[in-house]
């Protein structure tokens, strides 16, 4: 846009106005982004989960059938959902905790420390599809690292993808891998935390230990609170490693939700029923951020009141 | 504002012989764990590239073998070939490039006018814009999926590169609205007395402050649009249109996996971003350190 454009549609406009109409002329991409790209497809999304859709024939009305067959008639929904969940109820925490320590591991000031921080970020730049490759070959059962590391214990490691009872837990080693993205949210906490309240904890008496759980730990909830609803968010939505890895196998037991919404909508293009799949993950979504956020105020600590 | 260094420098000089004495033995305690841990990290990567260099007869052997003998540096010409790579490299740099720019254009102005901007709404406005960020691609994956569909767009680049034109991203918009906040208001003020318009104050002296936060934002978008598998994998059905992040999943193959080509392969896919990141890396740890992350 010229300058000169621009000056003539502001003559004559106060300044308070020129800065009302560039306050939203400047988010206007955003504005129309999610018109197009939110809003609309939401409210679609929403009337397809009530239609019987297949994207070679025009939509067809069926109610809440679609619904209907999720809850009553669709063993692999109740499967998916267990998968996620329990998947996401082991990698959040575990992958929070493991964030946290490495983040107060690399707050130290030891030498060679942007080495280590390096070391510990590499993996999360991997995407899905060479993280997974790595993970599969190491988890090759029979000349896998992993297996040929436990056979010098005398251990004979277990099939990881191919069994039913470790795919899972392979997978969530495999998510522990990527903490890093986790990881640089909690130092960037960490240093924000002001010097003077260590020392002043350290005048008091506070040993390392009343230290951590009476400065750092309140100084970090708001960080804490960030990376758990993103992680839950996240973990919930866990497509491309079980889609590459297992395929959902064996036996559906890394079927994970977002793979069977994938399966319905682009294999078996029951776009409405997929739909409904997205509808009911955005539900479960919403409560559990919900409960998260009804719940921070007793956990999560905000300095003074001025910085809303 | 502290960034690591100046809080390093400003430690008074008088207690470092205190600290030093003290710090001799957590630091000695700390390196250990943070080597450890590094070697557990850093492992998978050796894995990776020593089995990348090994004879095709020499991958499956116990004990594992570090150091290939010999070495087999045709195996990266081979998953060059097979990959049909430089295609491949060619639209994911497109892609990636493109939607860089898209991003960091729509994002920056965003932010700015939520940080120094005052018009009616603003705040409800930006809490939508964080709100977006919980809300599951999934739901609006079917309905984009026909949009792009109607519009005759299936198997091209587009629905890859477009959607990074509005807004660039609810992240990136909350990420350098921190950071214009952090910057002092008197700038503003002065370029005002000049006459500035306020897309010039923008343009001409905030941005070019903001390069630490534009730097993470840049990383942080390369990496997503680089390592992107489900934009591809849904919109892009030829090989000539393929990306490099399906092309290595394609590569694989459904049966008997040769991991010395694949490994190959990988690495070649995997480097660009562990590059970006080390040319950005001074912008990108203060840019997320120094924007503070704090709601």
């Amino acid at each position: 846009m010229s300058m000169v454009a621009q000056t003539r549609t502001y003559r004559g406009m106060t300044a308070t106005t020129r800065e009302k109409v560039d306050g939203y002329l400047f988010i206007l991409p955003w504005i129309l982004g999610f018109l197009i790209f939110t809003i609309g497809p939401m409210i679609a999304s929403l009337y397809f989960s009530f239609t019987d859709y297949s994207l070679l024939e025009a939509s067809k009305w069926v109610g809440l059938d679609n619904y209907t067959k999720l809850f009553t008639n669709d063993p692999k929904f109740g499967i998916s959902l267990s998968v996620t969940f329990r998947y996401a109820l082991v990698s959040v925490p575990l992958g929070l905790v493991l964030a946290l320590l490495v983040a107060m591991l690399l707050n130290q000031k030891v030498p060679g420390i942007r080495f280590y921080r390096t070391a510990f970020y590499l993996p999360s730049l991997l995407g899905g599809v060479a993280l997974t490759l790595i993970w599969m070959w190491i988890f090759s059962p029979a000349y896998g690292l992993l297996n040929s590391f436990l056979r010098l214990f005398g251990v004979e490691g277990p099939l990881w993808f191919q069994s039913q009872v470790w795919a899972l837990p392979g997978l969530i080693i495999m998510s522990l891998w990527g903490v890093g993205a986790r990881m640089i949210i909690f130092l960037a906490g960490l240093q924000n935390i002001p010097d003077h309240l260590y020392e002043a904890a350290e005048m008091d008496g506070a040993g390392t230990t009343r230290r951590f759980w009476h400065v750092t730990i309140p100084m970090l909830t708001p960080t804490i609170f960030f990376n758990l609803i993103m992680g839950v968010i996240g973990s919930l939505q866990t497509f491309a490693q079980a889609f590459i890895a297992t395929s959902g196998g064996p036996n559906n037991a890394t079927l994970f939700y977002a793979l069977y919404l994938y399966q319905n909508a682009f294999q078996y293009f029951e776009m409405g029923y997929a739909s409904a799949l997205a509808w009911i993950l955005f539900a479960v979504i919403l409560v559990l951020t919900l409960v998260v956020i009804r719940s921070s105020p007793m956990w999560v600590f905000y300095e003074g009141t001025l910085r809303k | 504002m502290a960034t690591e260094a100046g809080v390093i420098v400003s430690r008074p000089a008088q207690t470092k012989t205190y600290r030093s004495k003290r710090r001799i033995l957590p630091t000695i305690f700390f390196s250990v764990l943070l080597i450890a841990g590094s070697v557990v990290f850093i492992l998978p990567f050796m894995w990776m590239l020593s089995t990348s260099l090994k004879e095709s007869g020499r991958v499956f052997m116990y004990p594992p073998q570090w150091i290939p003998e010999p070495i087999i540096w045709e195996n990266y010409t081979t998953a060059l070939r097979v990959m049909n790579f430089p295609v491949l490299l060619k639209n994911t740099v497109l892609i990636t490039s493109l939607s860089m720019v898209g991003a960091i254009a729509t994002s920056s102005l965003a932010a700015y006018s939520f940080a120094r901007l005052r018009f009616p709404g603003r705040d409800v406005i930006f809490i939508i814009v964080l709100a977006t960020m919980m809300l599951p691609s999934w739901v609006t994956l079917i309905p984009v999926y026909i949009i792009f569909r109607e519009l005759g767009m299936i198997n091209t680049l587009w629905p890859l590169i477009i959607p990074s034109f509005f807004g660039g991203g609810a992240f990136n918009i909350f990420l350098l609205r921190q950071f214009f906040m952090t910057l002092p208001f008197e700038l503003d003020d002065a370029a005002k007395i000049d006459g500035c318009s306020n897309f010039r104050i923008f343009w001409n002296i905030l941005l070019p402050l903001c390069k630490p936060a534009l730097g993470a934002i840049a990383v942080f978008q390369f990496v997503a649009h680089w390592n992107d598998f489900f934009g591809p994998l849904i919109y892009l059905h030829s090989s000539e249109k393929m990306t490099l992040a399906v092309g290595l999943y394609r590569f694989k193959g459904p049966f008997s996996v040769e991991w010395n080509y694949l490994m190959a392969a990988t690495v070649m896919v995997a480097i660009a971003p562990i590059v970006v990141y080390f040319l950005a890396q001074r912008y990108f740890i203060e840019g997320v350190v120094m924007s503070g992350m704090k709601a």
